[in-house]
Formats: structure tokens, sequence, C-alpha cells
């Protein structure tokens, strides 16, 4: 990972291209973002970025937290993430990131947690097709069969089957950034990201090409 | 949320005049040919309109050789160049479907007097 950010979902919008073709754009509000600490490979053995985002008052900061603030000597953050960058010799500890790290035409990945969509069947939760409706078909939406019967006499792990779906981890690969406003912090980015309105977002170059 | 109000108010036209469902109106649209660019005029009744904000698009009915055309064009795009109200009308409804089934005297629309 070459450059990281945390942001905030805000939510979507279109833009219009100068030929007339309308862009469908998640605006995000991009840090800024501070580094609390520094994971190097002599102390931890491994290197990464913690970097916090969004102001919160005291009281909602728990004490184990609170000290690593203190000693970072920055400002209390709702989230704290680690991103595993290569150049991490180039962030200090209360550097601020902010949503210029970014360009026009950078392409990007996006994780965050899905929405929840309840107990859902096979038809919505794999794509799977359906059945015929009509025609005396009495199998609609099933999962199809579960495998052979005697022999093996069980059914196969990761068979698909109808569960919770969403409010999982889920990561949208090589979208594309429309827009940058570096005074407001906000990234614009083509296409949609997971889960609602002010979901906390972690932003990160491509790992495609 | 009010981020994205004003970062659509900031890419809205602000020159659009006030027209509404039941208008004649003139669009001129920005067309390209080859290399050059020149205006095209689409004259019609707006036969709806719809969504709000950026994202807000007319219908334009016309009778062109005697068949019905109809552009939906978004307002707030680059490629129009200006609209102008030919002519106001009076009706009763959001929507002028009903034009649809229409055909002669009876497809007009009552101008509204000021």
């Amino acid at each position: 990972m070459k450059k990281g950010i945390l942001g905030k979902k805000l939510g979507m919008t279109q833009l219009f291209n100068e030929d007339g073709t309308v862009i469908p754009v998640t605006v995000i509000e991009a840090g800024p973002c501070v580094v609390t600490q520094i994971k190097t490979r002599d102390r931890e053995g491994y290197s990464a970025v913690l970097v916090g985002y969004e102001d919160i008052r005291e009281k909602l900061v728990n004490k184990p937290l609170k000290g690593q603030f203190d000693k970072a000597g920055v400002s209390y953050k709702r989230y704290i993430r680690e991103l595993p960058l290569d150049n991490v010799e180039d962030y200090s500890v209360g550097q601020e990131i902010k949503a210029d790290i970014f360009a026009e035409g950078d392409r990007i990945d996006i994780s965050g947690r899905s929405k929840g969509k309840g107990f859902a069947g096979n038809i919505k939760r794999f794509g799977h097709g359906t059945g015929p409706k009509s025609h005396g078909s009495h199998y609609h939406r099933g999962p199809g069969s579960h495998g052979a019967g005697s022999s093996p006499a069980r059914i196969f792990k990761n068979r698909k089957l109808p569960g919770r779906m969403g409010n999982v981890r889920t990561t949208v690969q090589n979208l594309e950034i429309a827009r940058v406003d570096a005074d407001r912090n906000l990234l614009m980015v083509k296409g949609a990201v997971p889960g609602p309105k002010g979901n906390m977002l972690i932003i990160k170059d491509t790992v495609k090409r | 949320m009010e981020i994205i109000s004003t970062i659509e108010k900031e890419m809205m036209k602000k020159d659009i005049p006030d027209f509404n469902v039941g208008d004649t109106v003139r669009v001129y649209v920005k067309v390209v040919e080859g290399t050059r660019e020149r205006l095209q005029a689409f004259e019609g009744i707006v036969i709806q309109k719809k969504h709000g904000g950026v994202s807000e698009t007319f219908t334009v009915r016309r009778l062109s050789y005697g068949v019905g055309v109809e552009r939906v064009f978004p307002v707030h795009s680059p490629k129009i160049e200006r609209i102008e109200v030919v002519r106001r009308g009076r009706v009763r409804r959001a929507k002028l479907f009903y034009l649809r089934d229409r055909v002669g005297k009876a497809a007009r629309v009552r101008e509204r007097n000021r």
C-alpha cells in the first residue's frame, strides 16, 4: 500500500462531463487524519502507520486509548486504523493526512462495512437464478440440491445456503476518483462504496494494475 | 448531508428561466458535428419534470412530420446552452402523458393568462 486515508461516506450525487454525460459519484469526506503511532520492524516486527480520524470529546475516550492519544500529543479521535504502508519512514507522529494525497483520475480501493441485509436466501445472497414461476413448477427460490445421498452421506462444507447477508467488511476495487476538493477534504469517487451514509471507510491506492 | 446539497448547488446553473409543465419551450442544445459545434433548437411542450437538484430533468414533446418525438433533457447539463419559454400553458396535472393519446386540436394546451 503506497498511501491510505480514513474517511466517511456522505452520500451520492452526480457530475457532468464536458460532453454532457453523467457520472454517478459517491462523496466521501476523507480526513483530515492524523498519525498517532508508527510501528517499525525493529520494535513491533512489522511496519505500519496508525491513523486517527474524526475528533471527539474527551468524555468519549476510554483510558487506554486516551493514553495513546496523549503520548502522540494529538487530539482525541473516534477511529484508529492501522495502514500497512510501504514508506513508513516518510511519516511522523502528529502528521496530518488530507484528501489531497489523491488526485483526479487515480484508481483506489475502498473498504468498509456493508449494509446488513438480514437472513437472505440464495438468490439475493449468492446471485443464484430462480426456478420457473409458473407452469406447475413449485420450485421458485430454493437453493437447489444439497448433493448426493448415501455416498458421501453428508453435506460438503461451503455449500451455499440461506443465512445472514451483509454487515461484513467488503472492499470495492479499482474505483476512479472523479474529483478532489482539497479545501473541504472531499473525494468524489465514481460508483458506489459499501455501507450506509456516515459509514467509516478506508481509502487506499488500488491493488489492480 | 448538507455538504451534498451545497456541492449540488455549486454545480447547478443559476440562469435557468422559470418554466413549468404545460409550457412551450425552445431548448438550445450544443451539437458536435465532426470538429465544429453548433446550436440546435428543440421546441415543444414540457410534459414532465423529474427529480431535483443537479439531477433534475424535463421531457419535451413535439410533433415532427406527424410523428410524436419526446426528448429528455437534464436541466443542468453543459450540453444545454439555454432554455427559452415560448408560451405559458395552463394545465391541471403534473404529468401530461394524456397528450400522447391525442392528436390535432385535442392535443393543445390552454394558454395561461398573466
